[in-house]
Protein backbone atom coordinates (compact mmCIF):
# COMPACT_ATOMS: atom_id res chain seq x y z
CA UNK A 1 0.00 0.00 0.00
CA UNK A 2 1.09 3.41 -0.52
CA UNK A 3 0.84 6.66 1.57
CA UNK A 4 -0.85 9.32 0.75
CA UNK A 5 -1.39 11.51 4.04
CA UNK A 6 1.64 12.13 5.91
CA UNK A 7 1.56 13.97 9.14
CA UNK A 8 5.19 14.89 10.54
CA UNK A 9 6.54 15.96 13.69
CA UNK A 10 3.38 18.21 14.10
CA UNK A 11 2.60 20.52 16.76
CA UNK A 12 -0.13 22.40 17.36
CA UNK A 13 0.07 26.05 20.42
CA UNK A 14 -2.73 28.35 20.49
CA UNK A 15 -2.23 31.02 22.58
CA UNK A 16 -3.99 31.67 25.64
CA UNK A 17 -4.82 34.88 27.97
CA UNK A 18 -1.66 33.95 30.24
CA UNK A 19 0.09 31.13 28.83
CA UNK A 20 -0.76 28.39 25.97
CA UNK A 21 -2.33 25.34 25.08
CA UNK A 22 -0.76 22.72 23.54
CA UNK A 23 -3.37 21.26 21.27
CA UNK A 24 -0.76 18.54 19.58
CA UNK A 25 2.39 17.44 19.94
CA UNK A 26 5.01 15.65 17.70
CA UNK A 27 2.19 13.86 15.91
CA UNK A 28 3.24 11.65 13.31
CA UNK A 29 1.16 9.41 11.20
CA UNK A 30 1.35 7.95 7.75
CA UNK A 31 -2.03 7.22 6.48
CA UNK A 32 -2.48 4.99 3.14
CA UNK A 33 -4.43 5.11 0.27
CA UNK A 34 -7.88 3.74 0.95
CA UNK A 35 -7.39 3.38 4.45
CA UNK A 36 -10.16 4.39 7.04
CA UNK A 37 -8.64 5.88 10.18
CA UNK A 38 -9.94 6.66 13.28
CA UNK A 39 -9.24 9.68 15.65
CA UNK A 40 -10.33 8.52 18.93
CA UNK A 41 -9.97 10.53 22.25
CA UNK A 42 -11.97 12.36 25.09
CA UNK A 43 -13.15 16.29 24.23
CA UNK A 44 -10.38 18.49 24.19
CA UNK A 45 -7.94 16.05 23.15
CA UNK A 46 -7.04 17.79 19.57
CA UNK A 47 -8.96 15.70 17.47
CA UNK A 48 -10.23 18.64 15.21
CA UNK A 49 -6.94 20.92 15.52
CA UNK A 50 -5.67 17.74 13.46
CA UNK A 51 -8.31 17.14 11.33
CA UNK A 52 -8.18 20.76 10.92
CA UNK A 53 -4.44 21.31 10.33
CA UNK A 54 -4.89 18.47 7.45
CA UNK A 55 -7.89 20.68 5.81
CA UNK A 56 -5.93 23.62 5.76
CA UNK A 57 -8.36 25.31 8.01
CA UNK A 58 -5.79 25.65 10.66
CA UNK A 59 -2.12 25.30 9.98
CA UNK A 60 0.30 23.75 12.54
CA UNK A 61 2.41 25.57 14.52
CA UNK A 62 5.55 23.35 12.95
CA UNK A 63 5.78 20.00 11.36
CA UNK A 64 4.24 19.06 7.69
CA UNK A 65 1.59 17.66 6.55
CA UNK A 66 1.80 16.77 2.73
CA UNK A 67 -0.65 14.37 1.07
CA UNK A 68 -0.22 12.91 -1.98
CA UNK A 69 2.97 14.37 -1.58
CA UNK A 70 2.16 17.98 -1.47
CA UNK A 71 1.97 20.15 1.41
CA UNK A 72 -0.85 21.65 2.77
CA UNK A 73 -1.01 25.44 3.10
CA UNK A 74 -4.68 25.93 2.44
CA UNK A 75 -8.17 24.46 2.49
CA UNK A 76 -8.77 22.67 -0.75
CA UNK A 77 -11.10 20.52 -2.83
CA UNK A 78 -8.98 18.11 -2.95
CA UNK A 79 -9.55 17.35 1.06
CA UNK A 80 -13.78 17.42 1.22
CA UNK A 81 -14.41 18.06 4.87
CA UNK A 82 -17.73 16.92 6.64
CA UNK A 83 -18.91 18.98 9.46
CA UNK A 84 -21.29 17.18 12.35
CA UNK A 85 -23.04 21.33 12.07
CA UNK A 86 -23.91 19.66 8.24
CA UNK A 87 -22.75 23.32 7.12
CA UNK A 88 -25.13 23.06 4.26
CA UNK A 89 -26.30 26.18 2.58
CA UNK A 90 -29.66 26.71 3.96
CA UNK A 91 -30.36 28.91 1.09
CA UNK A 92 -29.74 26.18 -1.81
CA UNK A 93 -31.75 23.29 -2.39
CA UNK A 94 -30.26 19.72 -1.87
CA UNK A 95 -29.28 19.35 -5.77
CA UNK A 96 -28.05 23.24 -5.41
CA UNK A 97 -25.51 22.04 -2.61
CA UNK A 98 -24.45 19.04 -4.20
CA UNK A 99 -23.54 21.05 -7.33
CA UNK A 100 -22.08 24.15 -5.95
CA UNK A 101 -18.41 22.42 -5.87
CA UNK A 102 -18.30 21.48 -9.33
CA UNK A 103 -19.52 25.03 -10.46
CA UNK A 104 -16.61 26.51 -8.36
CA UNK A 105 -14.78 24.41 -10.49
CA UNK A 106 -16.49 25.69 -13.51
CA UNK A 107 -17.86 21.99 -14.83
CA UNK A 108 -19.75 21.93 -17.54
CA UNK A 109 -23.69 22.01 -16.69
CA UNK A 110 -24.32 18.83 -18.00
CA UNK A 111 -22.06 16.98 -16.42
CA UNK A 112 -22.44 18.74 -13.05
CA UNK A 113 -26.88 17.58 -13.83
CA UNK A 114 -25.35 13.59 -14.32
CA UNK A 115 -23.31 13.95 -11.20
CA UNK A 116 -26.18 15.39 -9.22
CA UNK A 117 -28.31 12.52 -10.43
CA UNK A 118 -25.85 9.90 -9.77
CA UNK A 119 -25.16 11.18 -5.67
CA UNK A 120 -29.11 11.57 -5.07
CA UNK A 121 -29.69 7.91 -6.34
CA UNK A 122 -26.71 6.61 -4.67
CA UNK A 123 -27.79 8.06 -1.42
CA UNK A 124 -31.47 7.54 -1.88
CA UNK A 125 -32.18 11.20 -1.99
CA UNK A 126 -33.73 10.93 -5.38
CA UNK A 127 -37.31 12.98 -4.36
CA UNK A 128 -35.16 15.55 -1.98
CA UNK A 129 -33.55 17.34 -4.83
CA UNK A 130 -35.63 20.57 -4.50
CA UNK A 131 -36.15 20.31 -0.80
CA UNK A 132 -34.26 23.16 1.29
CA UNK A 133 -32.22 22.20 4.32
CA UNK A 134 -34.44 23.49 6.71
CA UNK A 135 -37.40 20.38 5.63
CA UNK A 136 -34.92 17.70 6.07
CA UNK A 137 -33.85 15.29 8.93
CA UNK A 138 -30.45 15.05 10.32
CA UNK A 139 -29.64 11.74 8.65
CA UNK A 140 -30.85 13.67 5.27
CA UNK A 141 -28.87 16.60 5.96
CA UNK A 142 -25.60 14.94 6.63
CA UNK A 143 -26.25 12.25 3.37
CA UNK A 144 -26.82 15.95 1.69
CA UNK A 145 -23.22 17.16 3.06
CA UNK A 146 -21.62 13.71 2.35
CA UNK A 147 -23.08 13.96 -1.05
CA UNK A 148 -21.36 17.17 -1.45
CA UNK A 149 -18.02 16.51 -0.90
CA UNK A 150 -18.09 13.12 -2.79
CA UNK A 151 -19.51 15.35 -6.06
CA UNK A 152 -16.19 16.89 -5.97
CA UNK A 153 -14.47 13.46 -6.29
CA UNK A 154 -11.55 14.12 -3.39
CA UNK A 155 -9.44 11.05 -2.71
CA UNK A 156 -9.39 12.45 0.74
CA UNK A 157 -12.96 12.40 3.21
CA UNK A 158 -12.55 14.50 6.45
CA UNK A 159 -15.81 13.95 8.95
CA UNK A 160 -15.61 15.76 12.28
CA UNK A 161 -17.78 14.06 14.38
CA UNK A 162 -20.14 13.63 11.13
CA UNK A 163 -22.84 11.70 12.68
CA UNK A 164 -22.65 12.62 16.58
CA UNK A 165 -25.90 14.75 16.60
CA UNK A 166 -27.84 11.97 15.28
CA UNK A 167 -30.21 9.17 16.84
CA UNK A 168 -28.49 5.52 16.89
CA UNK A 169 -30.87 4.33 14.23
CA UNK A 170 -29.97 6.62 11.94
CA UNK A 171 -26.67 6.78 12.78
CA UNK A 172 -25.81 3.48 11.89
CA UNK A 173 -27.67 3.67 8.87
CA UNK A 174 -25.27 6.01 7.87
CA UNK A 175 -22.51 4.11 9.12
CA UNK A 176 -23.01 1.47 6.84
CA UNK A 177 -23.77 4.43 4.08
CA UNK A 178 -20.31 5.91 5.08
CA UNK A 179 -18.45 2.07 4.67
CA UNK A 180 -20.55 1.25 1.51
CA UNK A 181 -19.20 4.56 -0.17
CA UNK A 182 -15.60 4.35 1.33
CA UNK A 183 -15.37 0.26 -0.14
CA UNK A 184 -16.97 1.15 -3.82
CA UNK A 185 -14.88 4.86 -4.54
CA UNK A 186 -12.03 3.73 -2.46
CA UNK A 187 -11.18 7.09 -0.90
CA UNK A 188 -8.90 7.87 2.54
CA UNK A 189 -11.20 8.83 5.21
CA UNK A 190 -10.05 10.43 8.77
CA UNK A 191 -13.06 10.30 10.84
CA UNK A 192 -13.09 11.85 14.15
CA UNK A 193 -15.57 10.50 16.85
CA UNK A 194 -15.55 10.40 20.72
CA UNK A 195 -17.42 6.80 20.07
CA UNK A 196 -15.78 3.89 21.23
CA UNK A 197 -18.45 1.49 19.61
CA UNK A 198 -18.05 3.97 16.35
CA UNK A 199 -14.91 3.62 15.93
CA UNK A 200 -14.96 -0.12 16.20
CA UNK A 201 -17.72 -0.24 13.41
CA UNK A 202 -16.26 1.73 11.19
CA UNK A 203 -12.46 1.88 10.82
CA UNK A 204 -9.27 0.01 9.87
CA UNK A 205 -6.80 2.00 12.22
CA UNK A 206 -7.72 3.73 15.26
CA UNK A 207 -5.42 6.32 16.69
CA UNK A 208 -6.13 6.96 20.26
CA UNK A 209 -4.91 10.68 21.18
CA UNK A 210 -3.95 11.97 24.30
CA UNK A 211 -5.04 14.73 26.68
CA UNK A 212 -3.16 17.98 26.66
CA UNK A 213 -0.63 17.90 24.96
CA UNK A 214 -2.45 15.59 22.01
CA UNK A 215 -0.20 13.08 21.39
CA UNK A 216 -0.73 9.69 19.81
CA UNK A 217 -1.26 7.30 22.65
CA UNK A 218 -1.90 3.88 20.47
CA UNK A 219 -2.33 3.34 17.10
CA UNK A 220 -4.69 0.20 16.77
CA UNK A 221 -5.09 -2.21 13.34
CA UNK A 222 -8.55 -3.66 13.52
CA UNK A 223 -8.48 -6.25 11.43
CA UNK A 224 -12.09 -7.99 11.70
CA UNK A 225 -14.37 -8.75 8.40
CA UNK A 226 -17.11 -6.04 8.01
CA UNK A 227 -20.19 -5.77 8.59
CA UNK A 228 -18.65 -6.00 12.24
CA UNK A 229 -21.23 -7.38 15.09
CA UNK A 230 -20.90 -4.87 18.25
CA UNK A 231 -22.10 -8.50 20.04
CA UNK A 232 -19.16 -10.09 19.09
CA UNK A 233 -16.08 -11.05 21.34
CA UNK A 234 -13.04 -9.60 19.02
CA UNK A 235 -15.25 -6.77 19.23
CA UNK A 236 -15.93 -6.18 22.68
CA UNK A 237 -11.96 -7.19 23.80
CA UNK A 238 -10.81 -4.36 21.85
CA UNK A 239 -14.02 -1.94 23.23
CA UNK A 240 -12.92 -2.96 26.60
CA UNK A 241 -9.03 -1.98 25.55
CA UNK A 242 -9.94 0.73 23.99
CA UNK A 243 -12.22 1.78 26.85
CA UNK A 244 -9.85 1.60 29.12
CA UNK A 245 -7.27 3.86 26.66
CA UNK A 246 -9.63 6.49 26.63
CA UNK A 247 -10.54 6.78 29.87
CA UNK A 248 -6.70 7.27 31.44
CA UNK A 249 -7.23 10.45 29.11
CA UNK A 250 -10.65 10.97 30.55
CA UNK A 251 -9.61 11.60 33.79
CA UNK A 252 -6.65 13.47 33.09
CA UNK A 253 -9.65 15.46 31.27
CA UNK A 254 -11.08 15.84 34.47
CA UNK A 255 -8.73 16.23 36.62
CA UNK A 256 -7.58 19.46 34.58
CA UNK A 257 -10.95 20.62 34.64
CA UNK A 258 -10.87 20.81 38.85
CA UNK A 259 -7.90 22.47 38.54
CA UNK A 260 -10.02 24.75 36.76
CA UNK A 261 -7.52 24.70 34.07
CA UNK A 262 -9.95 24.30 31.05
CA UNK A 263 -13.59 24.51 30.64
CA UNK A 264 -14.26 21.96 27.96
CA UNK B 1 -59.09 25.53 7.99
CA UNK B 2 -62.77 27.98 7.08
CA UNK B 3 -64.26 28.04 10.32
CA UNK B 4 -61.27 29.44 12.57
CA UNK B 5 -60.57 32.32 9.82
CA UNK B 6 -63.97 33.57 10.24
CA UNK B 7 -63.32 33.14 13.66
CA UNK B 8 -60.16 35.38 13.60
CA UNK B 9 -61.80 37.99 11.54
CA UNK B 10 -64.98 38.29 13.86
CA UNK B 11 -62.87 38.94 16.74
CA UNK B 12 -60.14 41.04 15.19
CA UNK B 13 -63.88 42.89 14.33
CA UNK B 14 -64.89 43.53 17.08
CA UNK B 15 -63.22 46.30 18.88
CA UNK B 16 -63.44 48.96 15.80
CA UNK B 17 -66.87 47.66 15.23
CA UNK B 18 -67.78 48.75 18.71
CA UNK B 19 -65.43 51.43 18.40
CA UNK B 20 -67.29 53.41 15.46
CA UNK B 21 -70.52 52.56 17.32
CA UNK B 22 -69.44 54.44 19.90
CA UNK B 23 -67.97 57.52 17.95
CA UNK B 24 -71.69 57.69 15.90
CA UNK B 25 -73.15 57.49 19.20
CA UNK B 26 -71.21 60.19 20.72
CA UNK B 27 -71.84 62.56 17.29
CA UNK B 28 -75.29 62.01 16.56
CA UNK B 29 -76.09 62.58 20.06
CA UNK B 30 -73.92 66.02 19.15
CA UNK B 31 -71.69 65.92 22.67
CA UNK B 32 -69.15 67.44 20.42
CA UNK B 33 -68.60 69.92 17.35
CA UNK B 34 -68.83 67.86 14.18
CA UNK B 35 -65.53 70.34 12.78
CA UNK B 36 -63.75 68.52 15.65
CA UNK B 37 -64.98 65.51 15.69
CA UNK B 38 -67.15 64.64 11.98
CA UNK B 39 -69.38 61.35 12.76
CA UNK B 40 -68.19 57.75 10.88
CA UNK B 41 -70.80 58.78 8.43
CA UNK B 42 -69.62 62.17 6.97
CA UNK B 43 -66.23 60.47 7.11
CA UNK B 44 -67.29 57.28 4.82
CA UNK B 45 -69.25 59.80 2.61
CA UNK B 46 -66.37 62.18 1.76
CA UNK B 47 -63.49 59.33 1.68
CA UNK B 48 -66.24 58.34 -1.31
CA UNK B 49 -65.98 61.90 -3.26
CA UNK B 50 -62.11 62.11 -2.61
CA UNK B 51 -61.86 59.17 -3.90
CA UNK B 52 -64.75 59.42 -6.84
CA UNK B 53 -63.81 61.00 -10.18
CA UNK B 54 -64.20 64.86 -9.80
CA UNK B 55 -66.11 65.48 -13.68
CA UNK B 56 -68.90 63.31 -14.65
CA UNK B 57 -67.85 60.56 -17.52
CA UNK B 58 -67.63 61.82 -20.60
CA UNK B 59 -66.58 59.32 -23.38
CA UNK B 60 -65.14 62.48 -25.43
CA UNK B 61 -62.32 63.54 -22.96
CA UNK B 62 -60.87 60.34 -22.96
CA UNK B 63 -60.90 56.47 -22.07
CA UNK B 64 -63.17 55.15 -19.38
CA UNK B 65 -59.92 53.62 -17.17
CA UNK B 66 -58.33 57.29 -16.74
CA UNK B 67 -61.67 58.84 -15.87
CA UNK B 68 -62.62 56.02 -13.11
CA UNK B 69 -58.71 56.77 -11.66
CA UNK B 70 -58.90 60.87 -11.95
CA UNK B 71 -59.83 61.37 -8.38
CA UNK B 72 -58.13 63.40 -5.98
CA UNK B 73 -57.27 60.28 -3.78
CA UNK B 74 -55.89 58.19 -6.18
CA UNK B 75 -54.11 60.95 -7.61
CA UNK B 76 -53.00 61.62 -4.42
CA UNK B 77 -51.50 58.54 -3.38
CA UNK B 78 -49.62 57.78 -6.89
CA UNK B 79 -47.91 61.10 -6.15
CA UNK B 80 -47.06 59.81 -2.37
CA UNK B 81 -46.08 56.04 -3.44
CA UNK B 82 -44.07 57.60 -6.57
CA UNK B 83 -42.00 59.50 -4.21
CA UNK B 84 -41.82 56.71 -1.48
CA UNK B 85 -40.94 54.46 -4.61
CA UNK B 86 -37.93 56.30 -5.94
CA UNK B 87 -36.51 57.33 -2.43
CA UNK B 88 -36.54 54.34 -0.98
CA UNK B 89 -34.98 53.08 -4.07
CA UNK B 90 -32.16 55.95 -4.34
CA UNK B 91 -31.51 55.37 -0.21
CA UNK B 92 -30.93 51.87 -0.79
CA UNK B 93 -29.24 51.76 -4.11
CA UNK B 94 -26.24 54.05 -1.69
CA UNK B 95 -26.82 51.99 1.46
CA UNK B 96 -26.41 48.31 0.02
CA UNK B 97 -22.87 48.52 -1.55
CA UNK B 98 -21.97 50.66 1.35
CA UNK B 99 -23.31 48.32 3.59
CA UNK B 100 -21.41 45.16 1.89
CA UNK B 101 -18.83 47.00 1.73
CA UNK B 102 -18.04 48.02 4.91
CA UNK B 103 -19.32 44.55 6.65
CA UNK B 104 -17.41 42.84 4.24
CA UNK B 105 -13.87 44.94 4.81
CA UNK B 106 -12.96 45.93 8.41
CA UNK B 107 -10.70 49.13 6.74
CA UNK B 108 -13.95 50.51 4.87
CA UNK B 109 -15.80 49.94 8.04
CA UNK B 110 -13.02 51.66 10.42
CA UNK B 111 -13.06 54.99 7.59
CA UNK B 112 -16.94 55.13 7.67
CA UNK B 113 -18.42 53.92 10.83
CA UNK B 114 -17.52 56.93 12.81
CA UNK B 115 -18.55 59.23 9.77
CA UNK B 116 -22.08 57.37 10.32
CA UNK B 117 -22.64 57.01 13.84
CA UNK B 118 -22.75 61.19 14.18
CA UNK B 119 -25.07 61.07 11.31
CA UNK B 120 -27.87 58.25 11.93
CA UNK B 121 -29.15 59.95 15.05
CA UNK B 122 -30.20 63.42 12.72
CA UNK B 123 -34.01 62.19 12.20
CA UNK B 124 -34.48 63.19 8.34
CA UNK B 125 -37.19 65.83 9.13
CA UNK B 126 -34.24 67.35 10.85
CA UNK B 127 -32.95 68.50 7.07
CA UNK B 128 -35.92 69.73 5.86
CA UNK B 129 -34.83 73.00 5.95
CA UNK B 130 -31.54 72.32 4.17
CA UNK B 131 -33.47 70.01 1.71
CA UNK B 132 -35.15 72.83 0.48
CA UNK B 133 -31.81 75.20 0.53
CA UNK B 134 -30.67 72.91 -1.88
CA UNK B 135 -33.54 71.22 -3.89
CA UNK B 136 -36.24 74.12 -3.90
CA UNK B 137 -40.00 72.96 -3.76
CA UNK B 138 -41.35 69.97 -5.59
CA UNK B 139 -39.96 66.30 -5.91
CA UNK B 140 -36.91 66.62 -5.53
CA UNK B 141 -36.47 67.50 -1.74
CA UNK B 142 -39.01 64.89 -0.95
CA UNK B 143 -37.28 62.12 -2.43
CA UNK B 144 -33.84 63.66 -0.80
CA UNK B 145 -35.59 63.16 2.64
CA UNK B 146 -37.17 60.25 2.23
CA UNK B 147 -33.89 58.46 0.42
CA UNK B 148 -32.24 59.63 4.10
CA UNK B 149 -35.03 58.22 5.76
CA UNK B 150 -33.89 54.60 4.00
CA UNK B 151 -30.56 54.69 3.64
CA UNK B 152 -29.73 54.22 7.62
CA UNK B 153 -31.53 50.91 8.35
CA UNK B 154 -30.70 49.74 5.33
CA UNK B 155 -27.07 50.41 5.75
CA UNK B 156 -27.24 49.10 9.23
CA UNK B 157 -28.59 45.79 8.75
CA UNK B 158 -26.94 44.92 5.83
CA UNK B 159 -23.40 45.98 7.47
CA UNK B 160 -25.25 43.19 10.66
CA UNK B 161 -25.93 40.96 7.77
CA UNK B 162 -22.83 40.48 6.44
CA UNK B 163 -20.80 40.45 9.89
CA UNK B 164 -22.99 37.65 11.00
CA UNK B 165 -22.71 35.17 8.68
CA UNK B 166 -21.52 31.95 10.46
CA UNK B 167 -18.23 30.79 9.88
CA UNK B 168 -19.36 27.04 9.28
CA UNK B 169 -20.39 28.41 5.83
CA UNK B 170 -17.67 30.21 5.08
CA UNK B 171 -15.25 27.11 5.86
CA UNK B 172 -17.12 24.80 4.18
CA UNK B 173 -17.06 27.07 0.92
CA UNK B 174 -13.33 27.19 1.17
CA UNK B 175 -13.00 23.72 1.43
CA UNK B 176 -15.22 23.56 -1.63
CA UNK B 177 -12.53 25.19 -3.21
CA UNK B 178 -14.35 28.93 -3.67
CA UNK B 179 -12.22 31.95 -4.34
CA UNK B 180 -13.00 35.37 -2.19
CA UNK B 181 -15.49 36.72 -5.14
CA UNK B 182 -18.15 33.48 -5.25
CA UNK B 183 -17.57 32.96 -1.52
CA UNK B 184 -19.17 37.19 -1.36
CA UNK B 185 -21.51 36.25 -4.27
CA UNK B 186 -23.12 32.81 -3.47
CA UNK B 187 -22.61 32.61 0.81
CA UNK B 188 -21.99 36.14 2.35
CA UNK B 189 -24.85 37.90 0.03
CA UNK B 190 -27.62 35.54 0.49
CA UNK B 191 -26.78 34.40 4.06
CA UNK B 192 -27.30 38.27 4.83
CA UNK B 193 -30.61 38.88 3.01
CA UNK B 194 -32.75 37.84 6.27
CA UNK B 195 -30.71 41.20 7.64
CA UNK B 196 -31.09 43.28 4.67
CA UNK B 197 -34.60 42.42 3.72
CA UNK B 198 -35.33 43.63 7.53
CA UNK B 199 -33.55 46.61 6.67
CA UNK B 200 -35.46 46.98 3.44
CA UNK B 201 -38.82 46.59 5.53
CA UNK B 202 -37.93 49.03 7.62
CA UNK B 203 -36.49 51.58 5.30
CA UNK B 204 -39.73 51.44 3.71
CA UNK B 205 -41.49 51.93 6.72
CA UNK B 206 -39.37 55.49 7.47
CA UNK B 207 -40.02 56.04 3.75
CA UNK B 208 -43.48 56.24 4.37
CA UNK B 209 -43.28 58.05 7.42
CA UNK B 210 -40.91 60.83 5.62
CA UNK B 211 -43.16 60.92 2.78
CA UNK B 212 -45.88 62.62 5.18
CA UNK B 213 -43.93 64.79 6.28
CA UNK B 214 -42.21 66.08 3.41
CA UNK B 215 -45.19 66.38 1.36
CA UNK B 216 -46.82 68.74 4.27
CA UNK B 217 -43.46 71.24 3.41
CA UNK B 218 -42.38 70.91 -0.15
CA UNK B 219 -44.98 69.76 -2.28
CA UNK B 220 -48.46 70.26 -3.26
CA UNK B 221 -50.10 67.28 -3.75
CA UNK B 222 -49.71 63.76 -2.23
CA UNK B 223 -51.64 62.35 0.89
CA UNK B 224 -49.82 64.57 3.03
CA UNK B 225 -50.27 67.55 1.34
CA UNK B 226 -54.04 66.81 1.23
CA UNK B 227 -54.56 66.46 4.95
CA UNK B 228 -52.90 69.79 5.62
CA UNK B 229 -54.80 71.53 2.81
CA UNK B 230 -58.10 70.20 4.81
CA UNK B 231 -57.17 71.62 8.06
CA UNK B 232 -56.80 75.21 6.43
CA UNK B 233 -60.62 74.45 5.58
CA UNK B 234 -61.75 72.73 8.82
CA UNK B 235 -62.53 70.00 6.67
CA UNK B 236 -61.93 67.55 9.50
CA UNK B 237 -63.71 64.87 7.55
CA UNK B 238 -61.63 64.88 5.17
CA UNK B 239 -58.20 64.90 7.02
CA UNK B 240 -59.58 61.72 9.26
CA UNK B 241 -60.51 60.24 5.49
CA UNK B 242 -56.71 61.28 4.38
CA UNK B 243 -55.19 59.72 7.27
CA UNK B 244 -56.95 56.34 6.80
CA UNK B 245 -55.97 56.29 3.43
CA UNK B 246 -52.29 56.83 4.58
CA UNK B 247 -52.57 54.06 7.07
CA UNK B 248 -54.21 51.33 4.00
CA UNK B 249 -51.73 52.45 2.19
CA UNK B 250 -48.93 51.81 5.25
CA UNK B 251 -50.33 48.23 5.93
CA UNK B 252 -50.78 47.51 1.85
CA UNK B 253 -47.24 48.13 1.54
CA UNK B 254 -45.78 46.34 4.57
CA UNK B 255 -48.14 43.28 3.34
CA UNK B 256 -46.43 43.40 0.13
CA UNK B 257 -42.90 43.73 1.85
CA UNK B 258 -43.28 40.47 3.88
CA UNK B 259 -45.22 38.55 1.36
CA UNK B 260 -41.77 39.25 -0.60
CA UNK B 261 -39.64 38.28 2.36
CA UNK B 262 -41.26 35.07 3.21
CA UNK B 263 -40.54 34.45 -0.71
CA UNK B 264 -37.27 34.95 -0.66
CA UNK B 265 -36.35 33.52 2.56
CA UNK B 266 -38.33 30.52 1.55
CA UNK B 267 -35.23 28.82 2.43
CA UNK B 268 -35.04 30.25 6.08
CA UNK B 269 -35.25 28.16 9.33
CA UNK B 270 -36.87 31.34 11.20
CA UNK B 271 -40.11 30.70 8.78
CA UNK B 272 -40.92 27.66 9.37
CA UNK B 273 -44.58 27.06 10.02
N1 LIG C 1 -8.81 28.57 18.88
C1 LIG C 1 -8.40 28.03 20.04
N2 LIG C 1 -7.84 28.81 20.99
C2 LIG C 1 -7.42 28.27 22.16
N3 LIG C 1 -7.52 26.98 22.47
C3 LIG C 1 -8.05 26.15 21.57
C4 LIG C 1 -8.54 26.64 20.30
N4 LIG C 1 -9.03 25.59 19.60
C5 LIG C 1 -8.86 24.51 20.40
N5 LIG C 1 -8.28 24.84 21.57
C6 LIG C 1 -7.91 23.92 22.64
O1 LIG C 1 -7.16 22.88 22.08
C7 LIG C 1 -7.55 21.64 22.62
C8 LIG C 1 -7.96 20.70 21.51
O2 LIG C 1 -9.18 21.17 20.94
P1 LIG C 1 -10.00 20.35 19.85
O3 LIG C 1 -11.14 21.17 19.45
O4 LIG C 1 -9.07 19.90 18.79
O5 LIG C 1 -10.48 19.11 20.71
P2 LIG C 1 -11.41 17.91 20.24
O6 LIG C 1 -10.65 16.67 20.53
O7 LIG C 1 -11.91 18.11 18.88
O8 LIG C 1 -12.60 18.01 21.29
P3 LIG C 1 -14.17 17.76 21.06
O9 LIG C 1 -14.39 16.31 21.18
O10 LIG C 1 -14.77 18.51 22.22
O11 LIG C 1 -14.54 18.34 19.74
C9 LIG C 1 -8.66 21.90 23.59
O12 LIG C 1 -8.14 21.81 24.88
C10 LIG C 1 -9.11 23.29 23.27
O13 LIG C 1 -9.47 23.96 24.45
MG1 LIG D 1 -13.84 18.54 18.00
Amino acid sequence: MNALIEVNGVNKVFPVPGGQVVALQDINLTINQGEFVCLLGPSGCGKSTLLNAVAGFALPSSGAITVGGKAINAPGPDRGMVFQEYALFPWMTVAQNIAFGLEIKGAPRAQIDATVEKLLSMLGMTEFRGRFPKDLSGGMRQRVAIARVLALDSPVLLMDEPFGALDALTRRSLQDELLRIWQELGKTVIFVTHSIEESIYLADRIVVLTYRPGTVKRDIHVDMPRPRDSGSAAFNELKRELGRLVMEEQQRHEAAERAGLTTD
Amino acid sequence: MKKPKLKALAEGAAVPVVLLVLWQLVCSMGWVNEHVLPSPGAVAVRWWQYLAPLEPYDPKAGSWLAWAVSGELIIDSIGSLYRVLMGFLVGAVLALPLGLLMGAKPAVYRWFDPMIQVLRPIPPIAYIPLSILWFGLGNPPAIFLIAIGAFFPVLVNTIAGVRHVDGIYLRAARNLGASQSTIFRRVILPAATPYILSGVRIGIGTAFIVVIVAEMIAVSNGLGFRILEAREYFWSDKIIAGMLTIGLWGLAIDVGVSRLNNYLLRWHRGLEH
